[in-house]
């Protein structure tokens, strides 16, 4: 008698392990693009609303374009001229580095308001202090600007949170790949889909409350 | 590191008919999306401003999910969790059906805003002038409701357009999913998917430049 192997295999409580592991990496992707991406897009927008035409027409364009195209076509088109100029890179940083970059062209615009919406007789009055160029958006502009725009930022830090899931194209496995593959595995969907839903929900749910009573709480 | 790949846009411009064709199966759906995704988000919105309680949490509940989820986990539910209880949908339907769900809750949200954001005294001032409640209802409040969601509903559009993206990984044709087909038969992945973010550029540049179109002369006065 000659054993089969099943392909599939029950739902044993070591599966259920998988997917708190699968949610730390997505967490770990989301903070470390979220982070770096909040810092390059603060850099962006501060340029944008410097420089007007210069700026609107080389950075403006092409944070424009990262917004305009789908973040999965992003994410398979860089990770493959990763691969056509010679850089092995693994799928986590690859992933990282398509989602910073992603994070940084929709913080900018925000940035980019919030220091809009500092006026020029707020900067004038800071020049008249004695204030110097830096001085100015250090500890007036930045405090003020990026404040007023905390809440839209949340909201894009949220988007990314959700859109790290799309990491999973390229393979690696976060929460959602580990589910899907799961599901494959033990055929049983609904367990695994409420499982990973859940803890997708319990990390956007409680910040987008937290964002939206701020929200109300500042324009009262 | 060293360069040695040649590109080849060849093979990619010989199907560029085939993309161009997957791109309006693309702006389909995601138009159809929107329409269905409206009619839901305004049920949803009226739903939980002023519905029966039961019927209140449910569209409440919609509405987190909706927020709070990535889209990719919707459209699996669709497909593998609808499956579970055997009901299997063909692929285009599982996309229709997860962008639509999607749609409608960030939709409501913005509903919601729009009619709090009209005071109710404009109600009151419509009925006192002797308007019945739908001639107040279609006449003043819906058009001043209307011109407070345009923008975000136009943004939803947009953001529908790029979802449907997503159709690539449960195996829907549309612009992104035939890419990945015609990419993986002939291994000219990074070519193909230039191209198409090109495409997709395009579409969301001409979506967001007939809003704006219809916008200056719907909104003139």
């Amino acid at each position: 008698m000659n054993q089969s192997i099943s392909f599939f295999s029950g739902f044993g409580p070591k599966d259920l392990w998988f997917l708190p592991q699968a949610a730390w990496q997505t967490l770990v992707i989301s903070a470390l693009s979220i982070s770096t991406g909040t810092l390059l897009g603060i850099l962006f927008g501060w340029i944008l609303s410097e420089s007007k035409i210069i700026g609107a027409v080389t950075l403006g364009l092409v944070l424009d374009a990262f917004r305009s195209v789908p973040l999965i076509i992003q994410l398979v088109l860089f990770y493959n001229l990763f691969n056509v100029i010679g850089l092995a890179i693994n799928p986590f940083w690859a992933g990282v580095i398509i989602l910073a970059v992603y994070t940084s062209a929709l913080v900018a615009n925000v940035a980019r308001g919030g220091i809009e919406a500092v006026g020029a007789p707020m900067r004038r009055a800071s020049r008249s202090l004695g204030m110097n160029y830096l001085q100015t958006i250090r500890h007036i502009v930045w405090p003020i600007g990026l404040r007023a725009v905390f809440p839209s930022w949340v909201g894009v830090a949220l988007g990314v949170l959700k859109d790290s899931a799309l990491v999973s194209v390229l393979g690696h496995p976060e929460l959602l790949k580990v589910a899907r593959d799961l599901i494959t595995r033990t055929q049983q969907p609904l367990l695994v889909l409420a499982v990973a839903g859940a803890f997708y929900f319990a990390l956007s749910y409680p910040i987008s409350r937290y964002a939206a009573h701020l929200e109300r709480k500042w324009q009262s | 590191m060293n360069f040695d790949y040649t590109f080849h846009w060849r093979p990619v411009m010989r199907k560029l008919p085939d993309l161009l064709e997957a791109s309006l199966t693309t702006l389909q759906i995601s138009v159809l999306s929107m329409i269905i995704g409206i009619t839901f988000g305004l049920i949803l919105a009226i739903l939980r401003m002023n519905g029966p309680k039961p019927l209140a949490w449910i569209a409440t509940g919609w509405v987190e999910l909706a927020r709070n989820t990535p889209a990719l986990f919707q459209l699996f539910f669709f497909s593998f969790g609808l499956g579970a209880f055997g009901l299997h949908l063909t692929p285009y339907f599982i996309v229709l059906a997860g962008l639509t769900f999607n749609n409608a809750g960030y939709l409501a949200e913005n509903f919601r805003g729009g009619f709090q954001a009209v005071p109710e005294t404009q109600m009151r001032a419509a009925r006192s002038l002797g308007m019945t409640a739908w001639q107040s209802y279609t006449r003043i409040v819906i058009p001043q409701v209307f011109r407070i969601v345009y923008h975000p509903m136009t943004n939803q559009l947009v953001w529908a357009v790029l979802m449907s993206s997503l159709a690539m990984i449960v195996g829907f044709r549309e612009l992104a999913g035939e890419t990945q087909a015609l990419a993986f038969k002939t291994f000219r992945i990074f070519e193909y998917f230039a191209v198409t973010a090109l495409i997709y550029y395009v579409m969301v540049k001409v979506i967001l430049g007939l809003s704006r179109l219809i916008a200056w002369r719907m909104f003139r006065y």
